[in-house]
């Protein structure tokens, strides 16, 4: 964490390390601290899911908790898609648990162990890019699939005038064509901005300490521990409403490929 | 920013293990696990209602049999009362036959009885008569002397029992 010089980098919790270098057909695929991460809120999941998966007549609180998420999703689809968005549930579901695990991974407070870092896979704009085109390329696939060309009529919203056909669609597929992007860079700036705040804080705490003079500590140190742990708790409900955010505007995109508005 | 001044090094590691991740998610998780756990859901929420269901059901048989029980006990009722009825009725008859054949049989002996008691009292009047000639007799013969046949006794007594 601590440069060469005695400075804390609120940057470098976001730095990618090879853990083990891997070669595939030219490409440098390395297992990274990111692969690590991305395996230990796979395993994560899996356990939350396992656990929930005894399939009492009357769950027990495991069960409850991963049938509340599943039901959640659930009624998030049907809710904005209709029955039919029943399909899409693994699809939004495997986003969402993901994008929250990911988030809540980074987290942890693995710090305590030295010379270990958490890592937040969902602040890197490669991972948050390649979450954003599936659910953009799952839209485009449906869309396609379901009305063929056709489906170009998502850009011509009913009731447009005629004279301003030559505007409106522009607007629309201009407005179309960005959610790839805005899905990805909201998710990816969220977790940064979050967790570069939290470093900062976390960097005057310890430099306040270490300061010679004895008031420092008390005015500096004090006072943004206790703000840290107020914005430590907002980047816990930040963590839970960027997943939540993704995965509802992942299934109002497929509600337009499914239904065209 | 290592998320940009790193990404040309790291973006096809990035690429490759996140979709080996979410690849084993979307298939394990999401298509494996998923519908298990939806599965149970249904099922439970299934057998709730249908729960529910039979327990309305019989909730309406049981006020359906309550129904037909008071019905019939209503029934039963009746029909008892008017057997009873019919019985009183028949009881009643039965009694008034028997007290009028009674009252027939009684009154037959007494009107023979009554012609017995006629007959025991004349034949017990014509006794005292001969008595009372036999007697006029032997008084005459020991007051007078005279010798009365008891014809003209008999006779005699007669005409004075008949005036007096």
């Amino acid at each position: 964490m601590a440069g060469e010089s005695g400075k804390i980098d609120p940057m470098h919790q976001f730095q990618i390390e090879p853990l083990a270098q891997l070669n595939i057909a030219g490409y440098d695929v390395s297992f990274t601290n990111s692969s690590l991460f991305m395996i230990l809120v796979l395993g994560a999941l899996w356990l939350f899911m396992w656990g929930g998966m005894k399939r009492d007549l009357v769950p027990g609180r495991w069960q409850m908790a991963v049938e509340g998420v599943t039901g959640f999703v659930n009624n998030m689809l049907t809710s904005s898609v209709g029955p039919e968005g029943k399909k899409y549930v693994p699809l939004v579901f495997s986003l969402f648990m993901f994008i929250l695990m990911a988030n809540f991974m980074g987290m942890m407070p693995f710090g305590i162990v030295p010379g270990v870092h958490p890592f937040t896979v969902t602040s890197h704009l490669t991972v948050t890019a390649v979450l954003a085109v599936i659910s953009f390329g799952t839209v485009l696939i449906v869309g396609f699939w379901k009305h063929g060309l056709h489906f170009f009529s998502l850009f011509v919203p009913h009731g447009t005038p005629w004279w301003l056909l030559w505007l409106i669609p522009l607007i629309e597929l201009f407005s179309f064509l960005i959610r790839p992007f805005s899905l990805a860079l909201r998710l990816f700036v969220a977790m940064t901005a979050g967790h570069v705040l939290m470093k900062v804080l976390a960097g005057f705490v310890i430099n306040g300490l270490n300061a010679e003079a004895a008031w420092v500590p008390l005015v500096v140190s004090i006072p943004s521990f206790i703000l840290m742990i107020g914005i430590t708790l907002l980047e816990l409900l930040v963590c839970a409403i960027q997943a939540y955010v993704f995965a509802l505007l992942t299934s109002l995109y497929i509600n337009d490929a499914v239904n065209l508005h | 920013m290592p998320q940009i001044s790193q990404i040309l090094e790291t973006y096809a590691s990035q690429f490759f293990w996140l979709l080996i991740v979410f690849g084993l998610i979307y298939f394990t998780i999401g298509h494996g696990m998923l519908p298990k756990i939806e599965a149970s859901m249904d099922a439970r929420d299934r057998k709730i209602a249908d729960d529910l269901a039979a327990a309305e059901r019989a909730r309406a048989e049981a006020d359906n049999l309550g129904d037909s029980g008071a019905a019939d006990l209503t029934a039963a009722r009746t029909e008892a009362q008017a057997k009873s009825s019919a019985a009183k009725a028949k009881a009643a008859k039965d009694a008034d036959a028997r007290l009028a054949k009674a009252d027939a049989e009684i009154s037959i002996k007494v009107a023979a009885s009554e012609a017995e008691l006629a007959k025991a009292t004349a034949k017990a009047l014509a006794g005292i008569e001969a008595v009372a000639a036999d007697a006029a007799a032997d008084i005459v013969a020991k007051v007078s002397g005279a010798k009365v046949t008891s014809a003209q006794a008999a006779t005699a007594v007669k005409a004075v029992m008949s005036h007096g």
